[in-house]
């Protein structure tokens, strides 16, 4: 079939060139081209979907760009051609990211409609460039084309967070924009040593290479590139940007940023299990484990005074980031192939990187909602909207039981699996991790009590929009999907994608 | 031994970085940001230099030591990626002038 056969570059060049296309289609009208966006998106959607099921059958689906034959890469075992790859774990990653830009369209229908007079136009055509730049991020199989992808998101991103034009998201997008260029220039620094060392820029046939003959130089790419992704994805030394971001940034654009998170720690777990998997020091694994304890420690006792809900959800989530790192640390340390908590701390890192994104998607966009039927930033000002609007409230307490890991909710699940097999390799970890989980309850129930309960909001409250209902509902399903069926979701996703990356073997085949 | 492109690769990132850190005027973050770039950039290049080569076009030419064609390529893409960073960056020192009337990070709350 031949949509199946071009499925990875038409998941990037969808959304691309819908993108370019947007500022020509609302010429014909706001409806047009609200429709435009999100048909886009779902046929983008429709694409990577079919991939996956493609990829979970258990072949690597290999697309060389502009070959006669696509799924040949290297005429005379050298691949030149830039090539996309998709494994199970990359297609997961692309199923999420795709999944929740649809969502933001959807839930920007309404949401940005009273902003009309600040060009909606732009707004959507850069929310489809990211789209396209997150694809190409995580089906992309040769380092230079990462960079180009990164610097695609960045930039987009940015002018997203700067949508809302105030003096204080200027400052966010500039500070955003730093952060993300230094680390783009790292990055790209990395790529040069490796490309002076091997000649070569695909990630497959460099980790073919480096298990062969490792040195210095390979170490020191490797540490520029890691520090390059965490500096990206907002773990602790660096974690400055993200509360001002996605204070300044519309609720549906942060959800977005959540997936760039999503997107880094993905390139660097591809870094470091597919590209350095044999010659990986053990410092490097100790130096996650221990960024991810101390983020999980700073993002909970940071967001603990925040008074903008927006705010502290940016504290929680560089906490829900190390997790993730925690659970995937430990997965770098112990040896996944042969023991078997190793494994389980891999895939629960995984698993919760998913469900971080769904949580926090959700808990965000109830936020944006209380912002749109309130006009209120400030937790302290409104009060006991739960009278006004229930199914609101239902929503963010399922948001705010899921990222705080209670059951039956999927946050709950992937968090069990990261306290159980870190308690093999280090009870303090652990321990650090359920103190995050607990104190994070705790402000969350003090953040609803306030927003929810209590005396009524005298100001006037609007109804909450059909279409941003709807964004919601979509993701409360899978959160308690995931929560209630965990060993569906482990064994139909998870499981493959940990076992694509802790094989490297079968995703270097797939190019070479 | 290392040559002398490498080190002032070395230069230019390290004062890059060192003023991006220390720097308060965000005009000068920016300009620190595009040194570092541009110190990456001679990275990329002179990776791909060979001495006495020509340039990478076969058709009549003189000799085969040829420098190599991809990290000019490289190159390129990443000059005009950095010139887009830039100017957005430059775009936002710019808004931020027009609403508060300083480009002194200290006197902002949000840019510390």
């Amino acid at each position: 079939m031949i949509l199946l056969e071009h499925a990875p570059a038409l998941a990037i060049a969808v959304p691309l060139l819908a993108a370019l296309a947007t500022p020509l289609v609302s010429k014909a009208g706001k409806r047009i081209r609200n429709l435009w966006v999100i048909l886009s998106l779902a046929f983008a959607e429709f694409v990577v979907i079919m991939l996956g099921r493609d990829v979970l059958a258990g072949n690597v689906h290999v697309y060389s760009v502009g070959a006669s034959v696509p799924s040949l890469t290297s005429t005379g075992g050298f691949p030149i051609r830039i090539i996309l790859v998709a494994d199970a774990m990359s297609a997961l990653v692309s199923l999420a990211a795709m999944s929740i830009a649809l969502l933001a369209a959807i839930y920007s229908w309404r949401f940005m409609e009273e902003h009309h007079s600040l060009g909606l136009d732009k707004f959507y055509t850069l929310l489809l460039l990211l789209a396209a730049g997150m694809m190409g991020l995580s089906l992309t199989g040769d380092f230079f084309t990462l960079f180009v992808f990164i610097e695609v998101v960045s930039i987009s991103s940015a002018g997203l967070i700067a949508f809302f034009s105030s003096g204080e998201s200027f400052e966010a997008a500039f500070k955003y924009m730093v952060i993300s260029a230094t680390g783009s220039l790292l990055l790209l620094f990395g790529i040069g040593l490796l490309y002076g060392k091997y000649g070569m820029l695909n990630m497959a046939a460099i980790a073919n290479e480096v298990s062969m003959q490792h040195s210095f130089l390979d170490i020191a790419a490797l540490s520029l590139m890691v520090s390059a992704l965490l500096l990206k994805s907002g773990s602790v030394p660096v974690h400055m940007w993200k509360p001002d971001a996605y204070q300044e940034a519309p609720a549906q654009v942060v959800i977005m940023m959540l997936t760039i998170t999503l997107l880094s720690l993905y390139v660097m777990f591809r870094i470091c299990f597919s590209v350095f998997s044999l010659v990986l020091p053990v410092t490097m694994g100790w130096l996650i484990v221990i960024l991810g304890a101390m983020s999980v420690f700073v993002g909970v006792t940071m967001a603990m005074p925040q008074r903008n809900l927006k705010r502290l959800i940016g504290y929680a989530a560089v906490a829900e980031i190390g997790y993730v790192m925690l659970g995937a640390g430990t997965g770098l340390i112990a040896m996944p192939n042969v023991s078997g908590f190793a494994m389980q701390a891999l895939s629960g890192g995984i698993f919760h990187m998913i469900n971080d994104v769904l949580d926090l998607s959700l808990m965000l966009l109830a936020a944006g909602t209380v912002f749109y039927i309130t006009r209120q930033q400030d937790i302290n000002e409104v009060g006991g909207l739960a009278h006004k609007s229930g199914y609101l409230a239902v929503l963010f307490m399922i948001s705010m039981l899921a990222i705080a890991g209670m059951p039956p909710m999927g946050g709950f699940a992937s968090k069990l699996m990261i306290y159980e097999s870190v308690y093999y390799f280090n009870p303090l970890l652990s321990i650090i991790g359920i103190l995050g989980s607990i104190m994070l309850l705790a402000i969350f129930v003090k953040i609803f009590a306030s927003v929810f309960l209590g005396v009524p909001y005298k100001g006037s409250v609007r109804q909450v929009p059909k279409s941003m209902m709807f964004a919601m509902c979509v993701l409360a399903f899978f959160i308690l999907f995931f929560g209630i069926f965990p060993n569906l979701a482990l064994d139909l996703l998870i499981t493959p994608a940990a076992e694509a990356l802790i094989n490297p073997q079968a995703y270097i085949g797939g190019v070479v | 031994m290392i040559s002398t492109p490498f080190m002032a690769v070395v230069v230019l990132v390290l004062f890059g970085l060192s003023a991006m850190v220390f720097k308060r005027n965000l005009i000068k973050i920016v300009m620190a940001v595009h040194v570092m770039g541009s110190g990456v950039n001679l990275f990329l290049i002179s990776l791909g230099y060979r001495a006495g080569s020509t340039a990478p076009i076969f058709t009549n030419a003189p000799k085969l030591e040829m420098a190599l064609p991809v990290p000019q390529a490289l190159t390129l893409t990443s000059i005009v990626i950095n010139i887009a960073v830039v100017a957005l960056m430059l775009t936002f020192a710019a808004l931020i002038y027009e609403h508060y009337g300083t480009l002194d990070a200290r006197k902002r709350r949000l840019l510390e």
